[in-house]
Protein backbone atom coordinates (compact mmCIF):
# COMPACT_ATOMS: atom_id res chain seq x y z
CA UNK A 1 0.00 0.00 0.00
CA UNK A 2 1.14 3.58 -0.80
CA UNK A 3 1.67 4.90 2.66
CA UNK A 4 -0.21 8.55 3.45
CA UNK A 5 2.49 9.78 6.10
CA UNK A 6 0.27 13.30 6.78
CA UNK A 7 -2.52 10.62 7.92
CA UNK A 8 -0.36 8.57 9.88
CA UNK A 9 0.18 7.79 13.91
CA UNK A 10 2.05 5.52 15.72
CA UNK A 11 -0.77 3.73 16.58
CA UNK A 12 -1.89 3.62 12.85
CA UNK A 13 1.62 2.99 11.99
CA UNK A 14 1.57 0.15 14.83
CA UNK A 15 -1.32 -1.73 13.08
CA UNK A 16 0.10 -1.79 9.58
CA UNK A 17 3.08 -2.74 10.51
CA UNK A 18 1.29 -5.57 12.55
CA UNK A 19 -0.79 -6.58 9.76
CA UNK A 20 1.86 -6.28 6.95
CA UNK A 21 0.34 -3.59 5.05
CA UNK A 22 4.15 -2.58 4.62
CA UNK A 23 7.67 -3.05 6.32
CA UNK A 24 9.55 -1.16 8.63
CA UNK A 25 12.07 -0.24 5.57
CA UNK A 26 9.46 0.97 2.93
CA UNK A 27 8.06 3.00 6.33
CA UNK A 28 11.89 5.04 6.75
CA UNK A 29 12.23 4.91 2.81
CA UNK A 30 8.99 7.44 3.05
CA UNK A 31 10.01 9.46 5.62
CA UNK A 32 13.90 9.28 4.08
CA UNK A 33 12.32 10.73 0.84
CA UNK A 34 9.98 13.06 2.61
CA UNK A 35 13.41 14.69 4.14
CA UNK A 36 15.42 14.53 0.91
CA UNK A 37 12.61 16.91 -0.62
CA UNK A 38 11.80 19.19 2.76
CA UNK A 39 14.86 19.41 4.87
CA UNK A 40 17.33 21.50 2.71
CA UNK A 41 14.54 24.46 3.16
CA UNK A 42 13.21 24.13 6.56
CA UNK A 43 16.32 22.81 8.27
CA UNK A 44 14.65 20.52 11.00
CA UNK A 45 17.82 18.22 10.82
CA UNK A 46 21.36 18.81 11.94
CA UNK A 47 21.90 15.42 10.38
CA UNK A 48 20.10 12.03 9.17
CA UNK A 49 21.51 8.77 10.67
CA UNK A 50 23.20 6.95 7.38
CA UNK A 51 22.41 3.29 9.17
CA UNK A 52 18.10 4.23 9.17
CA UNK A 53 17.32 1.50 6.48
CA UNK A 54 19.82 -0.89 8.16
CA UNK A 55 18.03 0.16 11.85
CA UNK A 56 14.72 -0.77 9.60
CA UNK A 57 15.81 -3.98 8.26
CA UNK A 58 16.11 -5.36 11.58
CA UNK A 59 13.28 -4.33 13.20
CA UNK A 60 11.68 -5.73 10.11
CA UNK A 61 13.00 -8.77 11.51
CA UNK A 62 11.83 -8.47 14.98
CA UNK A 63 8.13 -7.87 13.85
CA UNK A 64 7.03 -11.26 13.64
CA UNK A 65 8.07 -11.73 17.38
CA UNK A 66 6.41 -8.02 18.73
CA UNK A 67 2.79 -9.70 16.90
CA UNK A 68 2.38 -12.50 18.61
CA UNK A 69 3.20 -10.92 22.29
CA UNK A 70 1.23 -8.09 23.68
CA UNK A 71 3.70 -6.16 24.49
CA UNK A 72 3.66 -2.22 23.95
CA UNK A 73 6.44 -2.26 21.46
CA UNK A 74 7.59 0.31 18.59
CA UNK A 75 9.05 -1.77 16.77
CA UNK A 76 9.75 -0.08 13.07
CA UNK A 77 8.14 3.44 14.49
CA UNK A 78 10.55 6.21 13.15
CA UNK A 79 11.88 8.64 15.82
CA UNK A 80 13.74 11.74 15.50
CA UNK A 81 16.05 12.80 18.57
CA UNK A 82 16.73 16.42 19.74
CA UNK A 83 20.72 17.39 19.63
CA UNK A 84 20.63 16.92 23.07
CA UNK A 85 19.82 13.40 23.80
CA UNK A 86 22.55 11.04 23.51
CA UNK A 87 22.71 8.23 21.00
CA UNK A 88 26.08 5.86 21.42
CA UNK A 89 28.24 6.34 18.33
CA UNK A 90 26.60 8.82 16.77
CA UNK A 91 27.40 12.50 16.66
CA UNK A 92 25.98 14.89 19.60
CA UNK A 93 26.69 18.63 20.01
CA UNK A 94 23.34 20.49 21.90
CA UNK A 95 23.60 22.08 18.07
CA UNK A 96 26.89 24.13 19.96
CA UNK A 97 30.34 24.89 18.21
CA UNK A 98 31.74 23.85 21.83
CA UNK A 99 30.65 20.39 20.81
CA UNK A 100 32.06 20.18 17.20
CA UNK A 101 33.82 16.84 16.92
CA UNK A 102 31.76 15.32 19.96
CA UNK A 103 30.29 11.47 19.50
CA UNK A 104 28.04 10.47 22.44
CA UNK A 105 30.02 6.99 24.16
CA UNK A 106 26.62 6.03 25.48
CA UNK A 107 23.23 5.87 25.14
CA UNK A 108 20.59 8.11 26.74
CA UNK A 109 18.38 5.57 28.94
CA UNK A 110 15.69 6.87 27.55
CA UNK A 111 17.24 6.08 23.71
CA UNK A 112 17.75 2.58 25.12
CA UNK A 113 14.16 2.39 26.34
CA UNK A 114 13.25 3.12 22.71
CA UNK A 115 15.45 0.87 21.14
CA UNK A 116 14.16 -1.98 23.65
CA UNK A 117 11.24 -1.33 22.26
CA UNK A 118 12.23 -1.33 18.63
CA UNK A 119 12.38 2.30 17.88
CA UNK A 120 14.08 3.62 14.45
CA UNK A 121 16.33 6.21 14.77
CA UNK A 122 16.08 9.03 12.00
CA UNK A 123 18.47 11.64 12.65
CA UNK A 124 19.22 14.57 15.37
CA UNK A 125 17.42 17.83 15.16
CA UNK A 126 18.22 21.36 15.21
CA UNK A 127 17.86 23.48 18.39
CA UNK A 128 18.72 26.79 20.24
CA UNK A 129 22.01 26.43 21.27
CA UNK A 130 21.85 24.00 24.44
CA UNK A 131 18.12 24.02 24.48
CA UNK A 132 18.83 28.37 25.26
CA UNK A 133 15.88 29.85 23.04
CA UNK A 134 12.20 30.10 21.91
CA UNK A 135 12.95 30.02 18.31
CA UNK A 136 16.26 27.85 17.15
CA UNK A 137 17.49 30.72 15.25
CA UNK A 138 20.77 29.06 15.90
CA UNK A 139 23.53 31.63 15.39
CA UNK A 140 25.81 28.14 14.02
CA UNK A 141 23.84 25.93 12.20
CA UNK A 142 20.94 28.54 10.80
CA UNK A 143 17.30 28.64 11.65
CA UNK A 144 14.87 26.07 11.57
CA UNK A 145 11.71 27.58 9.50
CA UNK A 146 7.80 26.86 10.01
CA UNK A 147 6.10 24.23 7.52
CA UNK A 148 2.96 26.56 7.98
CA UNK A 149 5.19 29.39 7.10
CA UNK A 150 8.92 29.54 6.02
CA UNK A 151 9.26 33.34 7.04
CA UNK A 152 8.40 32.31 10.97
CA UNK A 153 10.36 30.43 13.01
CA UNK A 154 9.06 26.59 14.39
CA UNK A 155 9.75 28.04 17.75
CA UNK A 156 11.99 26.49 20.20
CA UNK A 157 14.17 25.26 21.88
CA UNK A 158 13.12 21.72 20.54
CA UNK A 159 12.12 23.68 16.78
CA UNK A 160 13.83 20.91 14.84
CA UNK A 161 11.86 18.30 16.91
CA UNK A 162 8.67 20.02 16.17
CA UNK A 163 8.88 21.12 12.74
CA UNK A 164 10.20 16.76 11.98
CA UNK A 165 6.88 15.79 12.89
CA UNK A 166 4.76 18.85 11.23
CA UNK A 167 6.66 18.46 8.33
CA UNK A 168 6.02 14.43 8.29
CA UNK A 169 9.56 14.01 8.36
CA UNK A 170 9.22 11.73 11.32
CA UNK A 171 6.69 9.99 12.80
CA UNK A 172 7.58 10.86 15.97
CA UNK A 173 10.35 12.83 17.83
CA UNK A 174 12.03 13.64 21.31
CA UNK A 175 12.90 16.86 22.55
CA UNK A 176 13.92 18.47 26.21
CA UNK A 177 11.63 21.13 27.91
CA UNK A 178 13.15 23.32 30.79
CA UNK A 179 10.68 26.47 30.41
CA UNK A 180 8.71 25.04 27.82
CA UNK A 181 11.13 23.98 24.67
CA UNK A 182 8.73 20.98 23.69
CA UNK A 183 5.05 22.90 24.20
CA UNK A 184 5.62 26.21 22.93
CA UNK A 185 7.65 24.60 19.29
CA UNK A 186 4.74 21.73 19.66
CA UNK A 187 1.73 24.89 19.62
CA UNK A 188 4.01 26.82 16.97
CA UNK A 189 4.19 23.92 14.33
CA UNK A 190 0.89 22.50 14.98
CA UNK A 191 1.65 19.06 16.64
CA UNK A 192 1.32 17.23 20.44
CA UNK A 193 4.19 18.21 22.68
CA UNK A 194 4.51 16.73 26.62
CA UNK A 195 6.49 18.12 29.23
CA UNK A 196 6.02 14.70 32.14
CA UNK A 197 6.23 15.32 35.42
CA UNK A 198 10.31 16.26 36.31
CA UNK A 199 11.81 12.88 36.90
CA UNK A 200 9.36 10.76 35.59
CA UNK A 201 12.01 10.23 32.37
CA UNK A 202 15.40 9.71 33.48
CA UNK A 203 17.66 12.36 32.47
CA UNK A 204 20.45 10.40 32.18
CA UNK A 205 22.21 10.71 28.79
CA UNK A 206 20.68 14.34 28.31
CA UNK A 207 23.05 17.04 28.28
CA UNK A 208 21.64 19.51 31.17
CA UNK A 209 21.12 22.92 30.74
CA UNK A 210 19.00 23.51 34.21
CA UNK A 211 19.19 19.87 35.89
CA UNK A 212 16.24 21.15 38.73
CA UNK A 213 13.79 21.61 35.63
CA UNK A 214 15.22 19.71 32.64
CA UNK A 215 13.19 16.80 31.40
CA UNK A 216 12.84 14.82 28.25
CA UNK A 217 9.21 14.88 25.95
CA UNK A 218 7.79 13.51 23.24
CA UNK A 219 6.56 15.03 19.63
CA UNK A 220 3.54 13.65 18.09
CA UNK A 221 0.16 14.17 16.07
CA UNK A 222 -1.96 12.52 18.35
CA UNK A 223 -2.49 12.50 22.44
CA UNK A 224 -2.69 8.83 22.06
CA UNK A 225 0.58 8.78 20.34
CA UNK A 226 2.26 10.95 23.36
CA UNK A 227 0.84 8.59 25.75
CA UNK A 228 2.37 5.69 23.53
CA UNK A 229 5.46 7.33 23.73
CA UNK A 230 5.48 8.50 27.41
CA UNK A 231 4.77 4.97 28.41
CA UNK A 232 8.01 3.41 26.57
CA UNK A 233 10.69 6.14 27.83
CA UNK A 234 9.22 6.81 31.60
CA UNK A 235 9.98 5.02 34.79
CA UNK A 236 12.62 4.98 37.67
CA UNK A 237 16.33 4.92 36.58
CA UNK A 238 19.33 4.49 38.88
CA UNK A 239 21.51 6.27 36.33
CA UNK A 240 19.81 9.41 37.86
CA UNK A 241 19.08 9.82 41.17
CA UNK A 242 16.47 12.82 40.62
CA UNK A 243 14.28 10.22 38.66
CA UNK A 244 10.75 8.30 40.01
CA UNK A 245 8.35 6.06 39.09
CA UNK A 246 5.02 7.03 37.81
CA UNK A 247 1.75 5.57 38.90
CA UNK A 248 0.07 3.93 36.33
CA UNK A 249 -3.30 5.10 37.58
CA UNK A 250 -6.15 6.18 34.84
CA UNK A 251 -8.49 9.03 35.34
CA UNK A 252 -11.78 7.41 35.91
CA UNK A 253 -14.08 10.77 35.96
CA UNK A 254 -16.22 11.42 33.19
CA UNK A 255 -16.60 15.73 33.51
CA UNK A 256 -13.77 17.08 34.04
CA UNK A 257 -13.16 20.10 36.51
CA UNK A 258 -11.06 22.95 34.14
CA UNK A 259 -9.34 25.54 36.56
CA UNK A 260 -8.42 28.65 34.35
CA UNK A 261 -5.97 31.07 36.28
CA UNK A 262 -6.76 34.86 36.57
CA UNK A 263 -3.50 35.89 35.26
CA UNK A 264 -4.73 35.18 31.95
CA UNK A 265 -7.27 38.24 32.33
CA UNK A 266 -4.30 40.33 33.54
CA UNK A 267 -2.04 39.51 30.88
CA UNK A 268 -0.71 41.86 28.31
CA UNK A 269 0.81 41.03 25.07
CA UNK A 270 -1.67 38.06 24.39
CA UNK A 271 -2.58 37.63 20.92
CA UNK A 272 -6.25 38.71 19.92
CA UNK A 273 -6.52 35.58 17.91
CA UNK A 274 -5.12 33.67 20.99
CA UNK A 275 -7.61 35.44 23.47
CA UNK A 276 -10.79 33.93 21.09
CA UNK A 277 -9.05 30.56 20.55
CA UNK A 278 -8.74 30.01 23.92
CA UNK A 279 -12.43 31.30 24.87
CA UNK A 280 -13.31 28.36 21.94
CA UNK A 281 -11.92 25.84 23.45
CA UNK A 282 -13.27 26.59 26.98
CA UNK A 283 -16.71 26.66 25.90
CA UNK A 284 -16.34 23.37 23.80
CA UNK A 285 -15.34 22.28 27.40
CA UNK A 286 -18.33 23.30 28.90
CA UNK A 287 -20.58 22.78 25.94
CA UNK A 288 -19.80 19.21 26.53
CA UNK A 289 -20.28 18.91 30.01
CA UNK A 290 -17.66 19.99 31.87
CA UNK A 291 -16.67 22.35 34.42
CA UNK A 292 -14.78 25.10 33.82
CA UNK A 293 -13.95 27.82 36.78
CA UNK A 294 -11.71 30.72 37.33
CA UNK A 295 -8.65 29.73 39.89
CA UNK A 296 -6.46 32.22 41.84
CA UNK A 297 -2.64 31.61 41.57
CA UNK A 298 -1.52 34.67 43.24
CA UNK A 299 2.15 34.38 42.33
CA UNK A 300 2.45 32.64 38.73
CA UNK A 301 3.05 35.50 37.21
CA UNK A 302 6.29 35.25 39.19
CA UNK A 303 7.44 31.87 37.76
CA UNK A 304 8.87 33.82 34.61
CA UNK A 305 11.06 36.24 36.49
CA UNK A 306 11.95 33.18 39.22
CA UNK A 307 12.95 30.70 36.05
CA UNK A 308 14.96 33.50 35.25
CA UNK A 309 16.83 33.82 37.98
CA UNK A 310 17.36 29.40 39.17
CA UNK A 311 17.96 28.49 35.41
CA UNK A 312 21.36 30.96 34.33
CA UNK A 313 22.42 30.08 37.92
CA UNK A 314 22.02 26.02 37.15
CA UNK A 315 23.02 27.15 33.73
CA UNK A 316 26.59 28.72 34.90
CA UNK A 317 26.95 25.84 36.89
CA UNK A 318 26.08 23.08 34.09
CA UNK A 319 28.03 24.25 31.83
CA UNK A 320 31.14 24.84 33.61
CA UNK A 321 32.28 21.23 32.45
CA UNK A 322 32.91 22.72 28.89
CA UNK A 323 36.36 23.63 28.97
CA UNK A 324 38.49 22.19 25.62
CA UNK A 325 39.88 19.30 27.86
CA UNK A 326 38.11 16.55 28.17
CA UNK A 327 35.88 17.07 24.75
CA UNK A 328 35.15 19.25 22.11
CA UNK A 329 36.54 22.04 20.62
CA UNK A 330 39.68 23.36 22.07
CA UNK A 331 41.10 26.57 21.67
CA UNK A 332 44.93 27.34 22.59
CA UNK A 333 45.75 30.17 24.58
CA UNK A 334 49.32 31.31 26.56
CA UNK A 335 48.30 29.25 29.59
CA UNK A 336 45.49 27.06 30.75
CA UNK A 337 43.53 29.70 31.73
CA UNK A 338 43.55 31.55 28.66
CA UNK A 339 42.16 28.16 27.12
CA UNK A 340 39.47 28.24 28.85
CA UNK A 341 38.66 31.61 28.44
CA UNK A 342 39.50 31.16 24.68
CA UNK A 343 37.48 27.79 23.76
CA UNK A 344 34.55 29.00 25.97
CA UNK A 345 34.01 32.67 24.51
CA UNK A 346 34.73 31.10 20.76
CA UNK A 347 32.72 28.00 21.44
CA UNK A 348 29.38 29.16 23.28
CA UNK A 349 27.57 31.59 21.42
CA UNK A 350 25.98 34.74 22.49
CA UNK A 351 23.38 33.35 24.71
CA UNK A 352 24.96 30.85 25.98
CA UNK A 353 27.70 33.56 27.32
CA UNK A 354 24.74 35.86 28.66
CA UNK A 355 23.13 33.47 30.89
CA UNK A 356 26.45 31.98 31.73
CA UNK A 357 26.94 36.02 33.18
CA UNK A 358 23.36 36.39 34.53
CA UNK A 359 23.84 32.82 36.66
CA UNK A 360 27.40 34.00 37.92
CA UNK A 361 25.98 37.11 38.95
CA UNK A 362 22.92 36.13 40.85
CA UNK A 363 24.93 33.28 42.34
CA UNK A 364 27.93 36.02 43.66
CA UNK A 365 28.25 36.22 47.63
CA UNK A 366 27.05 39.93 47.54
CA UNK A 367 23.72 39.19 45.23
CA UNK A 368 22.57 35.54 46.23
CA UNK A 369 20.11 36.29 48.98
CA UNK A 370 18.55 38.74 46.96
CA UNK A 371 18.27 36.77 43.65
CA UNK A 372 18.60 33.23 43.98
CA UNK A 373 17.47 32.39 47.43
CA UNK A 374 14.89 34.25 47.16
CA UNK A 375 13.61 32.51 43.64
CA UNK A 376 14.02 29.21 45.54
CA UNK A 377 11.46 31.09 48.17
CA UNK A 378 9.30 32.18 45.94
CA UNK A 379 9.55 28.86 43.81
CA UNK A 380 7.86 26.56 46.85
CA UNK A 381 5.20 29.64 47.31
CA UNK A 382 3.82 28.94 43.60
CA UNK A 383 4.34 25.22 44.41
CA UNK A 384 2.92 25.45 47.47
CA UNK A 385 -0.67 27.16 45.73
CA UNK A 386 -0.47 24.85 42.80
CA UNK A 387 -0.67 22.26 45.24
CA UNK A 388 -3.97 23.59 46.96
CA UNK A 389 -5.42 24.19 43.39
CA UNK A 390 -5.09 20.92 42.14
CA UNK A 391 -7.11 19.45 45.01
CA UNK A 392 -10.26 21.87 43.72
CA UNK A 393 -9.55 20.93 39.77
CA UNK A 394 -8.17 18.22 38.03
CA UNK A 395 -6.09 20.50 35.02
CA UNK A 396 -5.54 24.07 34.57
CA UNK A 397 -5.76 25.46 31.29
CA UNK A 398 -4.01 28.14 29.80
CA UNK A 399 -3.26 28.66 25.84
CA UNK A 400 0.47 27.60 25.13
CA UNK A 401 2.12 30.80 23.91
CA UNK A 402 1.22 34.33 23.70
CA UNK A 403 1.23 34.39 20.04
CA UNK A 404 1.26 32.26 17.04
CA UNK A 405 4.78 31.90 14.99
CA UNK A 406 6.79 35.21 14.93
CA UNK A 407 9.03 36.26 11.82
CA UNK A 408 12.54 35.34 11.50
CA UNK A 409 14.90 37.35 13.58
CA UNK A 410 11.75 39.37 14.80
CA UNK A 411 13.27 38.73 18.64
CA UNK A 412 16.72 37.76 18.28
CA UNK A 413 18.12 41.10 19.30
CA UNK A 414 15.78 41.50 22.51
CA UNK A 415 16.11 38.27 25.09
CA UNK A 416 13.59 39.87 27.31
CA UNK A 417 10.75 39.88 24.32
CA UNK A 418 12.15 36.49 23.36
CA UNK A 419 11.54 35.22 27.08
CA UNK A 420 7.63 36.38 27.09
CA UNK A 421 7.17 33.50 24.65
CA UNK A 422 7.26 31.30 28.00
CA UNK A 423 4.89 32.80 30.25
CA UNK A 424 2.35 29.86 30.07
CA UNK A 425 5.08 26.94 30.24
CA UNK A 426 7.45 28.19 32.68
CA UNK A 427 5.09 27.38 35.60
CA UNK A 428 4.98 23.83 35.17
CA UNK A 429 9.26 23.60 34.94
CA UNK A 430 9.01 25.53 38.21
CA UNK A 431 6.23 23.37 40.17
CA UNK A 432 7.73 20.22 38.42
CA UNK A 433 4.23 19.00 37.02
CA UNK A 434 3.32 17.50 33.77
CA UNK A 435 1.94 19.95 31.27
CA UNK A 436 0.56 19.08 27.25
CA UNK A 437 0.47 21.21 24.40
CA UNK A 438 -2.64 20.10 21.82
CA UNK A 439 -3.12 22.40 18.21
CA UNK A 440 -6.73 23.89 18.78
CA UNK A 441 -7.05 26.08 15.79
CA UNK A 442 -5.31 28.36 13.85
CA UNK A 443 -4.41 32.73 13.07
CA UNK A 444 -4.65 33.94 10.02
CA UNK A 445 -1.57 35.61 8.80
CA UNK A 446 -0.34 37.15 5.88
CA UNK A 447 -2.55 34.45 3.64
CA UNK A 448 -1.20 31.62 6.12
CA UNK A 449 -2.58 29.64 8.54
CA UNK A 450 -0.58 29.45 11.62
CA UNK A 451 -1.37 26.77 14.29
CA UNK A 452 -2.04 28.05 17.97
CA UNK A 453 -1.73 25.41 20.89
CA UNK A 454 -4.05 24.96 23.96
CA UNK A 455 -1.85 23.63 27.20
CA UNK A 456 -3.33 21.84 30.05
CA UNK A 457 -1.37 21.42 33.56
CA UNK A 458 -1.82 18.25 35.86
CA UNK A 459 -0.73 17.76 39.30
CA UNK A 460 2.71 15.67 39.88
CA UNK A 461 2.60 12.46 37.77
CA UNK A 462 -1.07 12.73 36.84
CA UNK A 463 -0.10 12.37 33.34
CA UNK A 464 -3.19 10.35 32.86
CA UNK A 465 -5.41 13.40 33.24
CA UNK A 466 -3.40 15.38 30.40
CA UNK A 467 -3.84 12.27 28.16
CA UNK A 468 -7.66 11.98 29.06
CA UNK A 469 -8.73 15.36 29.14
CA UNK A 470 -6.41 15.75 26.01
CA UNK A 471 -8.16 12.98 23.88
CA UNK A 472 -11.71 14.63 24.89
CA UNK A 473 -10.69 18.01 23.77
CA UNK A 474 -9.64 16.64 20.18
CA UNK A 475 -12.78 14.60 19.85
CA UNK A 476 -14.80 17.65 20.91
CA UNK A 477 -12.17 19.85 18.48
CA UNK A 478 -12.58 17.26 15.59
CA UNK A 479 -16.46 16.95 16.01
CA UNK A 480 -16.77 20.67 15.69
CA UNK A 481 -14.50 20.75 12.10
CA UNK A 482 -11.12 20.34 13.05
CA UNK A 483 -7.89 22.06 13.50
CA UNK B 1 23.11 49.59 37.41
CA UNK B 2 25.71 47.00 35.93
CA UNK B 3 29.03 48.37 34.86
CA UNK B 4 31.43 47.19 31.90
CA UNK B 5 33.98 46.44 35.28
CA UNK B 6 31.49 44.01 36.35
CA UNK B 7 30.79 42.45 33.20
CA UNK B 8 34.42 41.85 32.75
CA UNK B 9 34.79 40.52 36.03
CA UNK B 10 31.87 37.61 35.41
CA UNK B 11 33.21 36.78 31.91
CA UNK B 12 36.66 36.19 34.05
CA UNK B 13 35.02 34.15 36.73
CA UNK B 14 33.15 32.12 34.38
CA UNK B 15 36.25 32.39 32.33
CA UNK B 16 34.13 33.25 28.58
CA UNK B 17 35.69 35.90 26.30
CA UNK B 18 33.91 38.39 25.26
CA UNK B 19 34.70 41.69 22.75
CA UNK B 20 34.04 45.00 23.09
CA UNK B 21 31.52 44.91 21.21
CA UNK B 22 29.76 41.93 22.91
CA UNK B 23 31.13 43.69 26.49
CA UNK B 24 28.32 46.69 26.04
CA UNK B 25 25.71 44.39 24.10
CA UNK B 26 25.73 41.90 27.41
CA UNK B 27 25.67 44.90 30.12
CA UNK B 28 22.56 46.43 28.75
CA UNK B 29 21.30 42.92 28.18
CA UNK B 30 22.11 42.44 32.16
CA UNK B 31 20.83 44.97 33.46
CA UNK B 32 17.54 44.92 31.76
CA UNK B 33 17.23 41.26 32.66
CA UNK B 34 18.23 42.01 36.42
CA UNK B 35 15.57 44.48 36.36
CA UNK B 36 13.10 42.75 35.16
CA UNK B 37 13.73 39.43 38.02
CA UNK B 38 14.31 41.60 40.66
CA UNK B 39 9.85 41.31 40.76
CA UNK B 40 10.53 38.70 42.83
CA UNK B 41 11.76 40.23 45.55
CA UNK B 42 8.27 42.11 45.95
CA UNK B 43 6.94 37.97 47.40
CA UNK B 44 6.51 37.80 50.84
CA UNK B 45 5.11 34.50 52.50
CA UNK B 46 7.24 31.72 52.72
CA UNK B 47 10.05 33.82 54.82
CA UNK B 48 11.82 31.22 56.10
CA UNK B 49 14.09 29.75 53.93
CA UNK B 50 12.04 26.85 52.17
CA UNK B 51 13.22 23.51 53.05
CA UNK B 52 13.61 21.03 50.04
CA UNK B 53 11.64 18.19 49.21
CA UNK B 54 13.85 16.02 47.45
CA UNK B 55 16.90 14.25 49.18
CA UNK B 56 19.99 12.80 48.50
CA UNK B 57 19.70 9.34 46.64
CA UNK B 58 22.99 7.43 47.58
CA UNK B 59 24.66 4.09 46.48
CA UNK B 60 26.90 1.58 48.30
CA UNK B 61 30.28 1.91 47.10
CA UNK B 62 30.96 -0.71 44.50
CA UNK B 63 32.40 -1.50 40.89
CA UNK B 64 29.90 -0.49 38.62
CA UNK B 65 31.77 -2.10 35.55
CA UNK B 66 35.20 -3.78 34.70
CA UNK B 67 38.22 -0.96 35.21
CA UNK B 68 39.40 0.13 31.52
CA UNK B 69 35.99 -0.97 29.48
CA UNK B 70 35.03 2.98 28.69
CA UNK B 71 38.63 4.57 28.63
CA UNK B 72 39.69 4.30 25.10
CA UNK B 73 35.93 6.02 24.50
CA UNK B 74 36.08 8.73 26.45
CA UNK B 75 39.68 9.58 25.98
CA UNK B 76 39.66 8.96 21.93
CA UNK B 77 37.37 12.46 22.65
CA UNK B 78 40.22 14.66 24.34
CA UNK B 79 41.00 17.02 22.16
CA UNK B 80 44.80 16.43 23.54
CA UNK B 81 46.05 13.19 24.80
CA UNK B 82 49.31 11.47 25.93
CA UNK B 83 49.18 7.73 26.30
CA UNK B 84 46.08 7.11 29.32
CA UNK B 85 46.11 10.71 30.08
CA UNK B 86 44.36 14.17 28.70
CA UNK B 87 46.79 16.28 28.17
CA UNK B 88 46.51 19.97 29.94
CA UNK B 89 49.16 23.01 29.77
CA UNK B 90 51.19 23.40 33.22
CA UNK B 91 49.03 24.65 35.95
CA UNK B 92 51.63 25.90 38.24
Amino acid sequence: MSINLSELTIATARRHLANGDFTAVELAQSYLAEIEKKNKNLNAYREVFDDVLEQAKGADKKLPNFRTSKLPNLCGIPIALKDVIMLAGKRAGACSKILEGYVSPYDATAVSKLKVAGAIFLGRTNMDEFAMGSSTENYAYGVTKNPFDESRVAGGSSGGSAAAVAGNMSLAALGSDTGGSVRQPASLCGVVGLKPTYGSVSRFGLMAMSSSLDVIGPFTKTVEDAELLFDAIKGKDPMDSTSVEVSSSKLQVKSLRIGIPTMIRETEGIDPDVRKNFEDCLKQFRDAGHTVKEIELPTMHYALPVYYVIMPAEVSTNLARFDGVKYGLHVSGKNLLEDYVQTRGTGFGMEARRRILLGTYVLSSGYYDAYYAQAVRVRAKIEQELRDVFAGVDCIATPTSPTPAFKIGEKADDPLQMYLADIFTVVANIAGIPAISIPSGTAMREGKQLPLGLQLMAAHGREDVLFEAGKEFEKLRDNRGGV
Amino acid sequence: MVTETDIEKLALLARVALSEQEKEKLRTDVEAILEYVSDIRKVSGGEERAVPSLVNVMREDGTPHEGGVHTETLLSLAPKREGQYVRVKKIL
